[in-house]
């Protein structure tokens, strides 16, 4: 190689090292920033290193899976809730709205909303987050033991 | 070293390269269309919990796929344009640019398509969306700088070196849910330790996968043949060449 292309072609590989290092550098910092939500836990217990909790009327995302059982809905009006969690602490979601065609019990979810207590977010718009698996519902019988039905709601019990 | 590939520099040659790859590109393009969508759109069974919903998957992933892959071959042949000054490589670098943008529109499109029954929304700004967002945006920016000049030669520079440094974008967009939160699923295909995607649905996916790479060669070398006459046009070969047919 003639030393032109050579000079040339470590300027190249150095401008995108440089780039990359300073684009890696961004995105740690603003690590925290970039994830979409907080996890059950996470909002009870803290985030980060610093154990930040967040503080009672801010607005964020929660995202987890809803606990089996505990979808309530109210008979008369649009009213449910239901409970989070991820591996610790449950969180109360308090919904009025409809819910996406995916949400069911057991299955992940990311909630935006308001926090109006410690462990309980009065949410305004309720996401379903499917996982990277895709089978046909025999083979999900055999695998998972899921027969798919629409999950049964609980009338106004509390549980 | 790379004796063999030193002809191709040439216009004359590249151009007859491109009329012999063309066909076999074409074939694949076609037939694995054909078959793919066949294939996944009607006898594919239908997902366990999204129904028929899912089958956006045979357009969504491999256009995904592609709209990275062509970046890649991009970013490549802009490397190659820079270092050796290879003027075809510059005018590769524009012939893949539009398709890959379309690839990156049709992702978005049909992912935001998706989402709305799915997620519930059209549109997340969560880590995966916004890069892919940022990978159609950096497409538009090579082809607009490219166009931006006066001067081919300094409009080829530009845009080979944004080519160049948007390469830092591909890792952010395929990692991007793993290093954080999305709402955007993991990755299906690359996760080889269990079986994400049964068997019945995965090889549809293959072949639709093989078909959009077909699609993204045949685009890619029509247009690259076009930008090769149009800067050779008062070589006496394409006169030659346009005097014969």
């Amino acid at each position: 190689m003639n030393p032109r292309r050579k000079k040339r072609l470590f300027t190249v590989i150095a401008v995108i090292f440089g780039i990359g290092a300073a684009v890696g550098l961004t995105l740690y910092a603003l690590q925290e920033n970039i994830n979409l939500f907080y996890t059950p836990s996470e909002l009870v217990e803290g985030k980060g290193e610093l154990k930040e909790i967040p503080q009672i009327g801010q607005k964020l995302r929660i995202g987890g899976m809803v606990v089996p059982g505990s979808v309530v809905r109210d008979e008369t009006s649009l009213d449910v809730s239901f409970k989070l969690i991820d591996t610790g602490p449950m969180v109360t979601i308090r919904y009025k709205g409809i819910l996406p065609d995916l949400f069911r019990e057991g299955q992940g979810i990311v909630a935006q909303g308001t926090l109006v207590e410690s462990n309980v977010v009065e949410a305004f718009e309720v996401l379903a987050k499917h996982d990277e698996e895709y089978m046909p519902s025999e083979v999900a019988e055999a695998v998972k033991g899921i027969k798919h039905e629409k999950p049964k709601y609980n009338l106004n019990s509390e549980n | 070293m790379w004796k063999w590939l030193h002809p191709y520099a040439k216009a004359e040659r590249a151009y007859q390269l491109c009329n012999t790859l063309l066909p076999y590109f074409a074939v694949i393009a076609i037939v694995g269309l054909i078959v793919g969508w066949v294939w996944g759109l009607a006898y594919a069974p239908a997902d366990y919990q999204q129904k028929d919903s899912y089958r956006i998957i045979f357009i969504h992933v491999p256009s995904a796929i592609w709209s990275m892959g062509a970046y890649s071959s991009m970013a490549i042949a802009a490397i190659v344009a820079l270092v050796w000054q290879i003027r075809n490589a510059e005018l590769a670098v524009i012939a893949i640019a539009p398709i890959g943008a379309a690839m990156t529109a049709i992702a978005l499109i049909t992912g935001a398509a998706w989402g709305k029954p799915m997620w519930g929304a059209w549109w997340v700004w969560d880590a995966r969306l916004t890069s892919e967002l940022i990978l159609l945006f950096l497409y538009f920016g090579v082809l607009s700088l490219y166009h931006a000049f006066e001067d081919k030669k300094s409009g080829g520079r530009a845009a080979c070196i944004l080519a160049i440094v948007g390469v830092v974008n591909l890792p952010i967009i395929h990692f991007s849910v793993e290093w954080w939160n999305t709402l955007h699923q993991g990755s299906t295909i690359t996760k080889f330790d269990t079986s994400a995607i049964d068997p019945s649905m995965l090889w549809p996916l293959l072949i639709n996968i093989v078909a959009f790479a077909g699609v993204l060669g045949v685009v890619t070398l029509i247009r690259l043949k076009n930008e090769i006459l149009r800067s050779e046009q008062h070589r006496p070969w394409v006169r030659e060449l346009v005097n014969r047919g």
